[in-house]
């Protein structure tokens, strides 16, 4: 037995952290929302409304208006309306209205982390740390582009495409509005937003800041509700571009639905993403890279590290250091700063993550979960492992959208790679290796847009994120980004 | 004197490097102006296309991994043996889309110089399109283009000469492996382009070209499920609309080139056949110094 075997650190006997909750005294949500149409918050014309709830309790947050065809006709109309002007805007205006606001979420930055742990689970560290600030950071971003398109693509001109129907999900539902909205408005479209039936509140604060920021009226609009709402904006004939986050399957009966239109589409889909641990990687490092990978927000992460490939000479130390790394992790209040593991976003999300854990017993796998303890109200999943997972295991397959890590070892690196590429995902994947030729050589043979080498699930404005294969096509952030958002014509002479 | 007899030839498909006849055995006619047939093609079958799909993947890798050099090269190699074969590819142009010979003889030259514009990019346009970002963490970022891999086409009755060296280049430059379908007005042309790329150190599989009908073909390539991509250079609205509704199922990439003057002589030709792949890898922070990039 060598020296680090002999002994672990136990986190849940003597050692308690304090309670430490961020303060919800300086938020206000409304006890009803409407929804955000041509520069004003107006009633569903149906009038029909659904809860929001607060999953790491269950507690009402809000009422939300469902929007019907009719509230989806009247906000693609504005929309529409809004393109002539906004299209047409001094380049250099439009832009001071997106960092206007850019700056303004800065500047309400508390609030909205709050808003977003409370309305979605997420532990407030990684709402106030990390989606808050990186969406300020995307509209700061875009908005320096809309003046300098026409250095992006050389040899075209650009023209902006028109009204933008923009659906988006609620793993984090601030973060992808501004994914979606900032670069749309820099290239000059108008965009009409639907956030996920669970998470609208942050897209409703944000309707809040487009009305201060003076943004020209219908420029953005927020419409609310479920997939019905969502199919509406879909097949609306005057949407001219999609932009879609959220499953394959969806994004495949988008794809059908709009084939006999000219609607430009990007899709933003599923993952199931392989972090391989080579043998000579930092091995302590890379144990934080695999809990980052896959338990990051949940595991409610697209490109989430959900199969962990590590290599044969290496397993047993890794197992066991995970082991030991998994009892270190809180999972508990999403707005108590210790938190690690928040609340699972939604019930119905919750029974999907219970089924693949039982398909995993069921299988006969090793299953390893802490001994940590979980709150008894509200939806909770404590960090699972699975041990030895076959290649055709559905844990290995299908993507599980929860803190469940599905772990396979590998021999030779040509073995990784076949196995990693073996999945008709292709969102990211993960390289841990100290040898920089390996590094390279991984992440040029690995099919995925993301290769996060001796890293994982880091994001930035100016990096191009999105699939390869059934994750999707397209690319937002990034110079690349802008692509989706333009027509490039040919320039004259 | 007795006029000399003429040799005829035999017109086949090119599959992995190899002139093959359909496995099916069917074929259809190209016919001259005065109804005398020119050539019995080859009507490729479903089949044909499965295959071409097998030789296709497993050849890509080992294309891709080319030095952009190389594939330059032998881009370059391409159009100078064209050149010695210019007025019989004029001929044939003439022949099977009823072309007078001096706008045969311009497209010819056309398709000529156009692998030569192809062959320069090879080692170009990733400076073109790549990035590196300049993320706020200490992480060194950088997004650079990849080839989607397998991909598959079609091209219509109103394309012409140069449009099928433009389709050929773009997507091998980019390391892609090609299959491509022809119709008759393309095939003789087409089949002669295969001998030259045969010879011109073009690895087996890289360029499939087949003959036969779009209409026959059309939903197995869409929904063929180990293609990456299917380009189709054409004004069809039907077609069009197949290809997206049957490219749900792998969400192969569907790329749409209009017809009318479209020489597609540029880099977003081969942009149009790549992924974007950004890979992060952390920079060393020592005494608070964060990156420069």
């Amino acid at each position: 037995m060598t020296k680090t075997d002999s002994f672990s650190l136990k986190f849940n006997d003597g050692w308690k952290y304090d309670p430490a909750p961020e303060s919800i005294d300086h938020i206000s949500i409304a006890e009803q929302y409407g929804l955000f149409i041509n520069g004003e918050f107006v009633n569903s014309e149906g009038s029909k409304y659904f809860k929001t709830i607060n999953p790491s309790n269950g507690d009402t947050l809000s009422k939300i208006s469902e929007a019907n065809k009719k509230d989806v006709d009247k906000a693609v109309d504005a929309a529409k309306a809004a393109f002539k002007s906004w299209s047409k805007m001094d380049p250099s205006d439009r832009a001071k209205y997106i960092f206007r606001i850019a700056r303004m979420i800065q500047e309400r930055a508390r609030e909205f982390a709050v808003i977003e742990s409370l309305d979605g689970g997420k532990p407030i560290r990684e709402s106030r740390d990390i989606d808050i600030p990186l969406a300020a950071a995307h509209f700061f971003y875009y908005a320096g582009w809309a003046d300098k398109l026409e250095y992006a693509f050389p040899g075209k001109n650009t023209k902006p495409i028109g009204v933008a129907a923009q659906i988006i999900p609620w793993n984090f539902p601030l973060l992808m509005a501004a994914w979606k909205i900032a670069p749309a408005l820099a290239c000059g479209n108008t965009v009409v937003l639907k956030p996920a039936e669970t998470t609208p509140l942050t897209a409703l604060k944000l309707a809040e800041i487009i009305k201060d920021s003076g943004l020209p009226k219908g420029v953005v609009n927020i419409v609310t509700g479920a997939g019905k709402t969502g199919s509406y904006l879909v097949e609306h004939p005057d949407v001219d571009k999609i932009a879609f986050t959220g499953s394959t399957e969806v994004g495949k009966l988008i794809r059908r639905a709009t084939a006999e239109t000219n609607k430009k589409l990007t899709l933003e889909l599923g993952g199931k993403a392989a972090n391989i641990i080579f043998e000579d990687a930092p091995i302590d490092q890379a144990i934080e890279g695999i809990i980052n990978g896959i338990f990051f927000n949940q595991g409610h992460v697209c490109c989430a590290g959900s199969r962990l490939l590590v290599q044969e000479s290496v397993l047993d130390e890794v197992s066991k250091k995970l082991k030991a790394r998994l009892e270190s992790l809180i999972v508990g209040d999403p707005l108590d700063k210790n938190t690690d593991v928040g609340a699972i976003n939604s019930e119905a999300q919750l029974e999907k993550i219970n089924s693949y854990i039982q398909v995993g017993k069921k299988e006969g796998l090793e299953m390893f979960q802490s001994n940590s303890k979980v709150p008894s109200k509200g939806f909770f999943c404590k960090p699972t492992l699975f041990f030895n997972v076959a290649q055709s295991s559905r844990l290995a397959k299908e993507e599980i959208f929860g803190p469940v890590l599905a772990i396979q070892s590998f021999r030779t690196v040509d073995e990784a790679i076949e196995k990693a590429n073996n999945t008709p995902y292709g969102l990211s994947a993960g390289v841990w290796t100290d040898k920089g030729s390996k590094a390279f050589n991984m992440s040029s043979k690995l099919k995925a847009g993301v290769i996060w080498a001796n890293t994982y699930n880091k994001f930035d404005p100016t990096s191009p994120f999105g699939g390869y294969k059934e994750s999707g096509f397209g690319r937002e952030g990034g110079v690349h980004g802008l692509k989706e958002y333009l027509i490039l014509e040919n320039q004259e002479g | 004197m007795n006029k000399r007899v003429e040799v005829l030839k035999t017109y086949k498909l090119y599959i992995g490097g190899k002139f093959s006849r359909t496995e099916s055995g069917r074929y259809f006619k190209l016919e001259d102006k005065k109804g005398h047939t020119v050539a019995n093609l080859c009507q490729s079958s479903r089949k044909d296309f499965r295959n071409s799909v097998v030789v296709a993947r497993k050849a890509q890798i080992a294309w891709e991994e080319r030095s952009a050099y190389n594939k330059g090269q032998i881009l370059y190699r391409i159009a100078e043996n064209l050149e010695g074969r210019k007025s019989e590819l004029a001929d044939l142009i003439s022949a099977e889309r009823k072309l007078d010979k001096k706008k045969a003889d311009e497209e010819v030259n056309d398709a000529i110089d156009t692998f030569l514009y192809f062959a320069g990019w090879t080692d170009k346009y990733q400076a073109i399109f790549s990035s590196v970002n300049p993320v706020a963490s200490s992480h060194f970022n950088f997004s650079i283009l990849e080839a989607l891999g397998v991909v598959s086409s079609i091209m219509g009755p109103d394309n012409n000469f140069q449009q099928l060296a433009a389709l050929i280049s773009a997507a091998i430059a980019g390391g892609n492996t090609l299959i491509t379908l022809v119709p008759a007005e393309l095939s003789l042309s087409a089949m002669t382009l295969a001998e030259v790329i045969h010879h011109s150190d073009v690895p087996a599989g890289v360029v499939n070209i087949l003959t036969g009908f779009e209409d026959e073909l059309l939903e197995h390539m869409a929904g063929h499920m180990d293609v990456n991509a299917l380009l189709y250079w054409g004004d069809k609205k039907e077609t069009v609309i197949k290809i997206r509704e049957l490219s749900e199922s792998n969400l192969k990439r569907s790329v749409f080139w209009p017809t009318e003057k479209n020489r597609a002589r540029s880099p977003y030709s081969i942009y149009d056949l790549q992924e974007i792949k950004t890979t992060w890898h952390p920079i060393e922070q020592i005494g608070g110094a964060t990156s420069a990039y």
